[in-house]
């Protein structure tokens, strides 16, 4: 195929996509289930209208592969090095994302409640950690590949620590989120601090906690990975992205971050499943 | 007196949480520092008390913890004390990175707020971006910095306009999905009043939508200007340390200068609150003057 016919076959596959999604949109259904596949079909389209106009534009053009690979051959490196990308996978997000952002969830969450229970503490630690949140945390990354070597607990450690805040930050807001006639229903009931607690005010704290698990399910990823640009062993997911493109293979670095965005998307999603299940009650997921 | 009260019971807690934090890293420095002392007076033979290690562990050029004075000492060193043009300078450092900074978000919030216009005025963009925009917040979009400075430096761009493209790429999202919200704002029945004055689309844009979007705007201000803080900084360490603060975090490592690591750590801290602050203080001005009641109290 010449390359003039691939730019053209691609542009046209780009606007009559273009159009159908015009009609989609347009369309009026009463019914929820054709609702529901076109709002999924639509994103769908556009999605692969700019993947036919990339790989079209990439091949029609001859753009240098170290510019920007067709998505044919980064699909094709990915297909080819699985089980490198798997070893990565395994050594960034199983061992240093997971253990990271369970520590610092966790730390996060504990210390909140414990901080809920003093004033003076709360509106000591809140503003810092407002603060804290908003800064470059990501710069202790050094720090700690120093303090506990070049191996997944030092990435662990970084996660841990940007998780912390967001946590911390979002758990306290989400304890002060009961209304006084709830808490003082609690009070008639006799109920102690630790079934108020339980009972009444976790729960209504659950949204502001998924809140932050997905806030944090991103920023750990990142964390992990930019922790490897300063040092690790020679497997992960970082150390792979910056030791590909140090060789210029860009589609190698592709395909780590089509697999970062994999990896990304479904921590993200398999949380919101599980917030729809614990926050059934909240406004955003009645019907 | 009641103000100087409140002012009282605002500070208060935040100081002793302040000088907590401080003691706490003197102590953890002590700890951490002691055992380089503890091997450095058995090789010479010698038995070291407690007292004698302490002023010693806080004296070290490459200690595990630096004491907070040393770190304090070292940006002092090198901002006042350095000619700004030396390459030692933290402030020629932090002004590379700010600069980055600056231009990623100016650019990033251009293409935000006109990524939102369109998606509000139009269906197919609103059906067919949205999804995807909301999706890519799930992505960890920086492990994408290194490849876009090797990949722009390839091809002869290189210093300011890779990092900035970074940030841009960073902190356009946030101002795009708070935008789109900002504008879609404005209730039902603020709608329908435009449509009965027969307001064309331009005027219900610039009457209403804009101006009920602005609190909005600022909110997700702030969120893009640290997250292009942090893209112009990440941005800096695949070119293999030249300059900026990420470069200086970098070099830091490589020779194990702990000092100068937390050094551009907390330069680069105060930077994000500096910026902070500033958005804040113009958005609480804006704020006020177009008589929004505060948004988020």
């Amino acid at each position: 195929m010449s390359a003039t016919l691939i730019i053209v076959i691609s542009v046209l596959f780009w606007l009559s996509a273009w159009y159908a999604n015009i009609y989609l949109s347009d369309l009026k259904v009463k019914n929820d289930a054709s609702r529901l596949l076109i709002n999924l079909a639509i994103p769908l389209l556009f999605g692969a209208a700019v993947l036919v106009l990339w790989e079209g534009f990439t091949q029609g053009f001859e753009v240098p592969t170290v510019l920007l690979p067709p998505p044919s051959m980064i699909a094709e490196r990915i297909g080819n090095s699985l089980p490198t990308l798997w070893a990565d996978f395994q050594q960034t997000y199983l061992k240093a994302v997971l253990a990271g952002y369970v520590l610092g969830c966790g730390v996060g969450f504990t210390t909140a409640i414990l901080v809920d229970r003093s004033p003076f503490l709360k509106s000591g630690i809140m503003p810092i950690s407002n603060l804290v949140s908003a800064l470059p945390i990501i710069g202790i990354a050094p720090i700690m590949v120093m303090w506990f070597g070049f191996d997944w607990q030092s990435k662990a450690a970084v996660v841990a620590i940007m998780t912390f805040f967001p946590m911390l930050v979002n758990t306290v807001s989400g304890l002060s989120a009961t209304g006084h006639m709830e808490r003082d229903l609690m009070q008639t009931y006799a109920a102690n601090y630790l079934q108020s607690l339980l009972k009444l005010r976790l729960p209504a704290a659950m949204p502001f906690i998924f809140n932050a698990l997905k806030i944090n399910s991103t920023l750990a990823l990142i964390g992990a990975i930019v922790a490897e640009f300063f040092g690790t062993p020679i497997v992960g997911m970082g150390f792979r992205i910056s030791a590909e493109i140090g060789r210029l293979n860009v589609d190698m670095v592709w395909a780590v971050i089509v697999m970062a965005a994999l990896a990304g998307s479904i921590s993200y999603g398999l949380l919101s499943v599980l917030e729809r299940s614990v926050t059934f009650w909240h406004a955003s997921n009645r019907r | 007196m009641p103000m100087m009260n409140r002012v009282i019971q605002k500070v208060l807690p935040v100081l002793t949480v302040i000088f907590a934090i401080i003691a706490l890293w003197y102590g953890a420095s002590v700890y951490m520092n002691a055992p380089f002392e503890h091997d450095r007076a058995e090789r010479v033979g010698k038995i070291i008390t407690f007292a004698e290690i302490i002023p010693k562990t806080m004296a070290q050029e490459r200690p595990v913890l630096p004491a907070p004075h040393q770190v304090v000492q070292e940006i002092w060193n090198t901002t006042v004390e350095k000619k700004i043009t030396s390459k030692r300078s933290l402030i020629y450092h932090g002004w590379i990175t700010l600069s980055a900074t600056l231009l990623g978000f100016i650019f990033g919030v251009l293409l935000g707020v006109s990524l939102a216009v369109g998606i509000v005025h139009s269906r197919v963009l609103d059906k067919s971006l949205m999804p995807w925009i909301i999706t890519s917040q799930t992505i960890p979009i920086l492990a994408i910095a290194p490849m876009i400075i090797v990949v722009l430096n390839s091809v002869g761009f290189s210093g300011l306009l890779p990092k900035a493209f970074i940030s841009t790429y960073l902190s356009f999202f946030p101002v795009a999905v708070g935008m789109v919200k900002g504008l879609r704002s404005p209730d039902h029945m603020h709608v329908d009043l435009m449509k009965t004055y027969n307001a064309d689309l331009r005027s219900v844009f610039w009457k209403l939508r804009l101006p009920a979007s602005i609190p909005y705007l600022f909110t997700s201000m702030k969120i893009a200007i640290a997250a292009s803080l942090v893209g112009a900084i990440v941005g800096e360490l695949p070119t293999g340390a030249v300059a900026g603060l990420g470069a200086r975090l970098l070099a830091g490592s490589y020779y194990g200068q702990t000092v100068q690591i937390w050094s551009a750590l907390f330069v680069a801290a105060f930077m994000a609150a500096l910026l902070l602050m500033v958005i804040g203080i113009v958005s609480n001005v804006v704020n006020r003057r177009m008589g929004v009641r505060s948004l988020h109290s």
